[in-house]
């Protein structure tokens, strides 16, 4: 017997699937502008372990040259992260589901046990509810960086008129490393994030576009009770 | 007939019907939205530049967005707003080139006849010498200083304050109009820039650099310092000074930048 389980609401998949295209332009007007000053890299005793980036990647995706094209898409696109952020936040904190998302205290000690599930060393994940604990974390996470990467965009952007956030992200040096770095998270965060949705199943998937995921029962007809269930904080001791 | 429709209206959906009528609903709007999305990013990818004029070099829309921006954010501006300075020791010995555009390839150009001309109405010109101008009280500034390409270089620059030096000449008439340009003597560097900028208490015409007259190379015997904007705009070996209602021409904004390029 199947049943249809509410997972996502639509102002979350709405704003997930504008942020994918939103970001992904961002971050690709943003190598624009950084190619014309590419001074990171990680280097262990002056040995250059990377360097951001190799020429070969500039080449293969057309980089050289576009600073100027390059402002022009980032702070147009700029308007649409933020404001795509912003309602997500707003949905989120409005109806509730930051309950289900933020980490609780048990979640960074869970969060191990869900990564052993994961690698398959340990057999049983501890019970959870929309996200697990290592959801929870990576997803918080994710919100925390992309409120960061404005408010660093925006101490770098306009370092003179809002000198006291600019202060705030360690000066203007540090917060283009700080705006820089995130991006960086967000390309790691995306990689992880799509093994994981493929082993996760097409189940999963399907909830972040149509909202629902169809559970198999085993016992028969049955009233199910409502399908949307009540946050409950006791779910980890369930 | 009759009977048969409400039949079929009244059968209850199973759940197999249910999810697939949810998923056609759902994943159908999800390609509609996202083949609307790819349409709207090729219109932007495959849109004109604009018409060249003050401006040119970005796509209609691009540029567009600029300008709107611009607006937005010069809501923010405030001549209190100032930017950071520094202790002298921070300075730079070695202040950075970064472009020679308007004063290399330049042989005409002589700097003991070097003179400021400021251009009036009524085709008039004032001729401002660089000794008269080191004779008006002297401001300094150590700030960092910010590349439009990312890189950024703490400074030490001395010279007058513009707005001390606008009032000194009486060009309060001037002043009350919304653009500055300056130009290289050889015409081929030029920057416009707001009023507000013009006036702010950091923006000075700087003759020293390090405590030393500048070198030909960051724009003798006098060129712009303006904090509030990216290096773009600090034009060096300033030869003309205009004012005007509208934009006056701006080399980077000609070649696809932001106009205002402001910080």
């Amino acid at each position: 017997m199947k049943i249809i389980k509410e997972k996502h609401a639509f102002l979350m998949r709405w704003t997930h699937w504008v942020n994918f295209p939103v970001l992904t332009i961002m971050i690709w007007s943003g190598l624009f502008i950084y190619w014309a000053n590419d001074a990171y890299g990680i280097s262990i005793f002056g040995f250059t372990l990377i360097k951001f980036f190799p020429q070969w990647f500039y080449d293969y995706f057309h980089i050289p040259g576009r600073l100027a094209e390059g402002m022009a898409y980032h702070f147009l696109f700029m308007w649409f992260f933020f404001i795509n952020g912003l309602l997500y936040l707003a949905y989120t904190i409005f109806s509730g589901a930051w309950r289900e998302l933020i980490p609780k205290r048990n979640s960074f000690k869970e969060a191990w046990l869900v990564l052993l599930h994961d690698l398959h060393i340990r057999k049983t994940i501890p019970p959870q509810k929309k996200y697990n604990a290592a959801q929870r974390i990576a997803y918080t996470a994710i919100i925390v960086m992309g409120i960061g990467s404005v408010l660093t965009g925006l101490a770098i952007y306009k370092p003179v008129q809002f000198y006291w956030l600019c202060w705030l992200c360690g000066g203007y040096h540090f917060a283009r490393i700080l705006h820089f770095t995130l991006t960086i998270g967000y390309v790691l965060f995306f990689v992880i994030h799509i093994i994981q949705v493929i082993l996760a199943g097409w189940n999963n998937f399907r909830s972040v576009i149509s909202g629902f995921e169809v559970i198999n029962t085993k016992t028969e007809i049955k009233p199910e009770p409502s399908p949307v269930e009540k946050t409950d904080e006791q779910d980890g001791n369930k | 007939m009759e009977t048969n429709k409400q039949k079929k209206v009244k059968v209850p959906l199973t759940i197999e019907q249910k999810i697939k009528r949810r998923n056609f609903i759902s994943f159908g709007a999800f390609f509609a939205l996202s083949g609307s999305a790819v349409a709207g990013w090729k219109w932007l990818l495959d849109a004109p530049d604009e018409t060249a004029g003050i401006t040119g070099n970005a796509k209609a829309p691009l540029r567009r967005a600029l300008n709107k921006t611009e607006l937005f954010f010069r809501n923010f501006f405030s001549n209190n707003h100032l930017v950071k300075t520094y202790p002298e020791s921070r300075a730079a010995k070695n202040i950075r080139v970064n472009s020679l555009i308007g004063i290399e390839d330049d042989e005409d150009f002589d700097p003991t006849n070097w003179k400021l001309a400021i251009k009036l109405q009524n085709q008039k010109t004032l001729n401002i010498s660089i000794e008269e101008i080191k004779a008006l009280p002297k401001t300094e500034i150590i700030f960092d200083f910010k590349c439009v390409e990312g890189w950024d270089q703490i400074q030490h620059w001395g010279g007058v304050k513009l707005s001390d030096f606008l009032e000194h000449y009486k060009l309060n008439e001037q002043t009350k109009q919304r653009y500055m340009g300056l130009e290289t003597p050889n015409g081929e560097y030029y920057v416009g820039l707001e009023m507000e900028c013009v006036l702010h208490p950091q923006t000075l015409l700087a003759y020293e650099m390090n405590n030393q007259p500048i070198s030909n190379d960051h724009g003798a015997p006098l060129r712009l310092i303006v904090p509030v904007k990216y290096g773009i705009k600090n034009l060096k070996r300033i030869g003309t000074m205009s004012f005007s209602y509208t934009r006056p021409r701006d080399y980077w904004a000609e070649q696809g930048y932001d106009y205002y390029s402001g910080l």
